[in-house]
């Protein structure tokens, strides 16, 4: 990709090359440093502010909130597929009075901002006098309409970026329109548009934070709860730091997964090809 | 309607500091973002490496807890204070800028061979090539995918207000320190989103997609 825009470096250009990357690594490790050097001359780095870390309770709490993120995260996911496929169908639909609310759902809840949705939720059903809604539930629910909204569009997205011929053999064989979409072209949608899934997965564990602004015990809830033990120092920094960490590890791994299934569905495309390529 | 008109204080200070995390966020994130999508594919490998790292940590890691950083963890290193709002709009801008640098990456692929190519045969050295030719075009086609990351910008401005920033996410609170009835309240807020996202940000996204659309 990027040698579209350089040619194959010359020896003047190899030089220039090397300088650029030794002037590179100078800023990189001075901005670094510089961040390291602060943490450690505000004693980020002293024993007594990780010393917390240590005990097993708090670690068995830790793990409780990574547990709590996990949780959101699959309910929310599964919810979020479920109702991005019906509104994708839905948008689809010959009839129009369940086309034209599809749009209007999947436009509105794409257009709030998801922590104003949680907070309708949390406070908003609660000062109504509606009972019984837990930070969990709020978090899920608003995690489930606006991912599934955006997804919805990708579905969408896909389906129609099939060609023609698999919808008409489709009904030439006698399926219903439901069973073409079912049967044949959401197969096929799901497959083509598999990054852009996980990559909105991975936007899913990431808002799952979000649920510390409206009181869910995750993550993030727990390091910031950490950071407030005066008798520990107040390990702020600490705490943020290993949640970052935790953070950015589920998301690369849930990264990796998804690439291994990518990797492992488009091997089995290519073998369809071959076949009808062999057949042809 | 009542709570909207009693409270307008609130609802226009809150919208204005919105509106100012999100213009001046959107500024800085579109600088830093075309300085990594440039950095990620230049001819040095610890500049594509630098831009990457970047780039993979950020964008992996949420931006509440990204905002939490600046406004709680960064006063503890000992360094100049900053007030709530500049945390915010650091961490806006810094988080913002990933996904711009990806657009504008995408935007760079799309520009075909030959014009880079052609650039190159006249002699044009690589920063010339990138800010004369490529460039001026991956813009123009990545229209569509930086509006969206703007769109979320504005939505993401809300989460600021859990840092002790007063825009519009912050009104709930404000609202049920008065006592206000917060449902009518949080409804108006998703309200004028609605209205800024789909009666202003949206057609102007179509607007421009159709003015710049480059023909290829």
């Amino acid at each position: 990709m990027s040698a579209v825009l350089f040619d194959v470096p010359g020896p003047k250009a190899r030089v220039r090359n090397v300088y650029l990357n030794i002037i590179t690594v100078i800023v990189v490790v001075g901005i670094v440093g510089f961040i390291l050097f602060r943490f450690y001359e505000s004693g980020q780095f002293t024993a007594k502010k990780w010393e917390i870390f240590t005990f097993p309770l708090v670690q068995q709490k830790f793990l409780e909130a990574i547990g709590a993120t996990l949780s959101a995260f699959g309910v929310a996911a599964v919810g979020s597929l479920i109702l991005g496929i019906v509104l994708a169908f839905g948008r689809l639909s010959d009839t129009k009075w369940v086309r034209v609310p599809c749009y209007w759902f999947t436009e509105l809840f794409r257009a709030v901002p998801l922590l104003i949705l949680m907070m309708i939720m949390y406070y908003g059903l609660s000062s109504a006098g509606i009972k019984g809604i837990t930070p969990f539930m709020a978090v899920v629910v608003g995690l489930i309409l606006y991912n599934g909204s955006v997804l919805a569009e990708v579905f969408r997205a896909g389906i129609e970026s099939l060609p023609k011929g698999q919808r008409e053999a489709g009904f030439a064989i006698g399926l219903t329109k439901g069973q073409v979409l079912r049967t044949i072209l959401l197969p096929q949608a799901v497959r083509a548009m598999l990054p852009v899934i996980i990559s909105q997965l991975v936007v899913i564990m990431k808002d799952t934070a979000l649920g510390f602004l409206i009181l869910y015990q995750e993550i993030l809830f727990y390091a910031n709860f950490l950071g407030s033990q005066i008798q520990y120092g107040s390990p702020v920094v600490p705490g943020l730091m290993v949640a970052a960490a935790t953070y950015v590890g589920l998301c690369l791994v849930l990264s990796g997964v998804a690439k291994l299934v990518e990797s492992k569905m488009s091997s089995r495309v290519k073998v369809v090809k071959a076949k009808v390529g062999v057949a042809g | 309607m009542n709570v909207l008109i009693d409270n307008s204080d609130l609802f226009v200070t809150g919208f204005k500091n919105t509106g100012i995390l999100f213009v001046i966020s959107a500024f800085f994130a579109l600088i830093l973002g075309t300085i990594v999508a440039g950095m990620r594919v230049s001819p040095a490998p610890a500049m594509r490496a630098a831009g990457t790292l970047y780039v993979n940590a950020v964008r992996n890691t949420p931006l509440t807890l990204i905002l939490a950083f600046f406004a709680l963890g960064y006063p503890k290193l000992g360094l100049p204070s900053i007030d709530f709002m500049t945390a915010a709009i650091i961490g806006l801008s810094l988080y913002t800028a990933t996904y711009v640098s990806e657009a504008i990456r995408s935007g760079i692929n799309t520009v075909s061979v030959g014009q880079s190519e052609a650039a190159r045969a006249i002699g044009l050295p690589f920063l010339q090539t990138l800010t004369l030719i490529v460039l001026p075009q991956a813009f123009r086609s990545v229209v569509p995918p930086l509006f969206s990351v703007f769109i979320a910008l504005l939505k993401n401005t809300t989460v600021a207000a859990g840092f002790s920033v007063f825009e519009s996410g912050a009104i709930r609170a404000y609202l049920s320190e008065r006592g206000e009835p917060l449902l009518p309240g949080l409804l108006w807020v998703a309200l004028i989103f609605v209205v800024l996202v789909l009666g202003i940000l949206t057609p102007l996204q179509r607007y421009l997609e159709k003015k710049w659309r480059v023909a290829r």
